[in-house]
């Protein structure tokens, strides 16, 4: 624990302002959001795990959007992974690409010049897909982003706002 | 209480698939008094088994069975696998469609003459009129309970609706309205009202929206000749000597082989699995497939031209409340070759939920601007366009070389490439549904490309001559009397309006030919 807390400080200390999340790994353990939230791996190591979840904000980017949000994705793809050597052995290399391309000290348009390399790439597209549900179906996503989800056990829309548009001219 | 037949019973009629097409001709049938059994290749699934989850509904609902892909359509690169967003369940599609429920025009079931020859379209005019259909337009209107119909009203306007009808009114168009939609906009047959829900295409959960699941069926079933056997895949239709065909054989609930008998067979599983049972059924006397003599079966196949514009504004508009697609501009679904395509096209008001917005608004991207516009959703509006796609010869569906089905059979292929027509419209509909938008002040537009098709037809197309196509103008095949088509592979073109209530009218008009000729013993 204290070793880890060391390595947390030691990090925040030396990650520059370029990077869009502040991320600590060692081991199993990733946290980030300033240590609002943390994950253990079961596949990855905490480092490939990391970048991944640097990738994910990279290739949907939401100021809004707390790390958390992109780390649930990760993490989903490492419980699979830990039962899928394939996949783990793809997201395997899409970290070391990563890594090797000092993706973690990249400003935006540094990160999206190395995702754009990369793009046709298996690791790359395992990621992006995982994201459209991982992200868009999550309904902690919904509420920063204004959508409602369900509606029928609410009685619908009929007295909630079904027409309340109040900007038209001429509607 | 509903009937239940033997295996061996000889006098039924099958029905095969329970949506527009099935379950309206299962009802009509059994109202008339005729045997019916109904397989269902899905699973019975109730209201209360509806979720408002896209995700979640999808998995539960949709085919999802295995089926590929090829041509140019992006739908191939995009969701190869998936070439249709249709249902599988009782009830079929009727459980997910939107409800619009518009007539066809006069000249659209008269292309080849209104048209002339198009080169690559195989043109073909329907062997009936409007005239003809108008009565059966009437009854299955009444009998949906269409809204702008026998004094039913139309629906409110949800604010998707509301940006619509501005954009269109700034624009110029003159026929704009909350649609004639399947969908109670007050107490009607026993049903609620519209509780404006959303969450259209994940069936409805007041049943407001009319759908065979909990009208047709259920109604059927009470005269007590109506038998519905869900998880029922039919996976060959057998025939006698004479040609004539005998029964179905099918997997029951328990992945068992069974033998239905039948008098006559209607087949109603949309236009990817009614064409792929007629090529499945091949036999030394039919070695290209039942009631194929004409090359048809599975040919000219047709999804509409579609495409959905989206458009950001600087305030909230909350499309996904209410109503999915009551909304409609109808100025543009004319035949106005100055235009630079032939035929026309609607818009219709549509939303996504935050979760399939994702998955469709432009399938593969991201980076900035894609998650910018998501962010974006809450100030969205959205239209989908949906016009008279060319009939081709090369597209349809064939049956797969290799690729086998969990029971052995050889997967459905869905070829697509679009016309140029058909690109020349949707430039011209996007340009448009662009233009309704900028009226009102979009801060920016999407272009959306099609999605997996909701509206699949044309592989068994009606025609006068046995030469050009499967059926004749009542849905029987033109090789075997006793076998019809009953669903909107049977369409000879797609004309511009969505295809249910047509599909639904046809049912109605065959249901009274069947028992007619069964009446004379002619078949």
């Amino acid at each position: 624990m204290s070793k880890s807390m060391m390595g947390r400080r030691a990090f925040l200390a030396t990650t520059s302002a370029a990077g869009a999340i502040v991320i600590i790994a060692g081991g199993n353990l990733v946290i980030g959001g300033n240590g609002a939230w943390a994950m253990s791996t079961k596949a990855l190591t905490g480092d490939e795990a990391a970048m991944l979840v640097r990738m994910a904000r990279a290739t949907y980017p939401h100021a809004m959007l707390d790390d958390a949000i992109y780390g649930k994705v990760i993490h989903g793809l490492d419980e699979k992974a830990a039962t899928d050597p394939a996949l783990l052995q793809s997201l395997q290399e899409g970290a070391a690409t990563l890594k090797a391309k000092k993706f973690d000290t990249l400003d935006e348009a540094g990160q999206v010049g190395v995702l754009k390399e990369i793009e046709s790439s298996k690791p790359f597209q395992t990621v992006r897909g995982e994201c459209i549900t991982g992200i868009y179906n999550n309904p902690d996503v919904w509420k920063v982003l204004g959508y409602e989800g369900s509606s029928a056990e609410l009685g619908g829309y009929i007295n909630r706002g079904f027409s309340d548009i109040d900007w038209l001219q001429d509607a | 209480m509903a009937a239940k037949y033997e295996l061996s019973d000889d006098s039924v009629v099958v029905v095969i698939g329970s949506g527009a097409g099935g379950g309206t001709l299962s009802n009509e049938l059994a109202q008339k008094g005729a045997k019916v059994v109904v397989l269902e290749a899905g699973g019975r699934r109730e209201i209360e088994d509806f979720v408002n989850d896209e995700w979640a509904s999808f998995v539960n609902i949709s085919w999802l069975d295995k089926r590929t892909t090829s041509g140019t359509w992006r739908v191939a690169k995009d969701f190869s696998g998936l070439p249709a967003w249709i249902v599988k369940s009782v009830g079929g599609s009727t459980v997910h469609w939107a409800g619009a429920s518009l007539r066809f025009q006069e000249h659209e079931f008269k292309v080849k003459s209104a048209y002339g020859d198009i080169a690559g379209a195989n043109l073909l005019d329907w062997p009936i009129s409007l005239q003809e259909m108008e009565p059966y337009y009437e009854r299955a209107e009444d009998k949906m309970g269409v809204t702008g119909t026998h004094g039913i009203p139309r629906l409110p306007g949800n604010n998707n609706f509301r940006v619509l009808a501005a954009g269109a009114k700034k624009l110029g168009y003159k026929e704009f309205h909350t649609g004639n939609m399947a969908i109670n906009s007050q107490p009607r047959d026993g049903r609620g009202s519209c509780q404006q829900i959303g969450f259209c295409f994940q069936g409805c959960r007041s049943g407001a929206k009319w759908s065979t699941l909990y009208t047709e069926i259920p109604k059927g079933e009470a005269t007590g000749k109506l038998e519905v056997r869900p998880n029922s895949q039919v996976l060959q239709i057998q025939h006698d000597d004479s040609g004539k065909v005998t029964g179905v054989l099918y997997a029951d609930k328990d992945g068992k082989q069974q033998v239905q008998k039948a008098r006559v067979v209607a087949v109603a599983g949309n236009s990817i699995e009614s064409p792929r049972l007629l090529l499945n059924s091949a036999s030394a006397k039919f070695p290209d497939g039942l009631a194929n003599s004409s090359g048809q079966v599975g040919k000219n196949y047709m999804r509409h031209m579609t495409g959905s514009v989206y458009a950001i504004f600087d305030k909230p508009v909350h499309m996904y409340r209410g109503t999915t697609m009551a909304g409609i501009i109808r100025d543009e679904s004319v035949h106005n070759p100055g235009r630079g395509f032939v035929g026309g096209y609607e818009m219709e008001t549509l939303s996504l939920g935050l979760p399939f917005m994702a998955a469709f608004l432009d399938p593969g991207a991201w980076g900035r601007d894609f998650s910018s516009a998501m962010e974006g959703y809450a100030n969205m509006a959205g239209m989908w366009l949906v016009g008279e796609d060319m009939p081709q010869e090369k597209n349809g569906v064939t049956l797969h070389a290799t690729e086998k089905d969990q029971y052995g059979l050889p997967v459905p292929n869905v070829h697509f490439d679009d016309h140029a027509n058909d690109v020349a419209m949707r430039e011209h509909a996007y340009k448009q549904g662009s233009a309704v938008y900028d009226a009102v002040g979009a801060r920016s537009t999407f272009r959306t490309p099609p999605y997996p098709s909701t509206h699949n037809l044309g592989t068994n197309r009606m025609a006068e001559n046995a030469r050009d196509g499967v059926v004749n103008k009542h849905g029987q095949t033109h090789d075997i009397k006793n076998l019809f088509i009953s669903d909107g592979s049977q369409f000879t073109t797609g004309a511009s309006e969505n295809p249910t209530l047509t599909i639904v009218a046809l049912a109605i008009r065959q249901a009274e030919y069947i028992t007619d000729q069964m009446s004379k013993n002619a078949i």
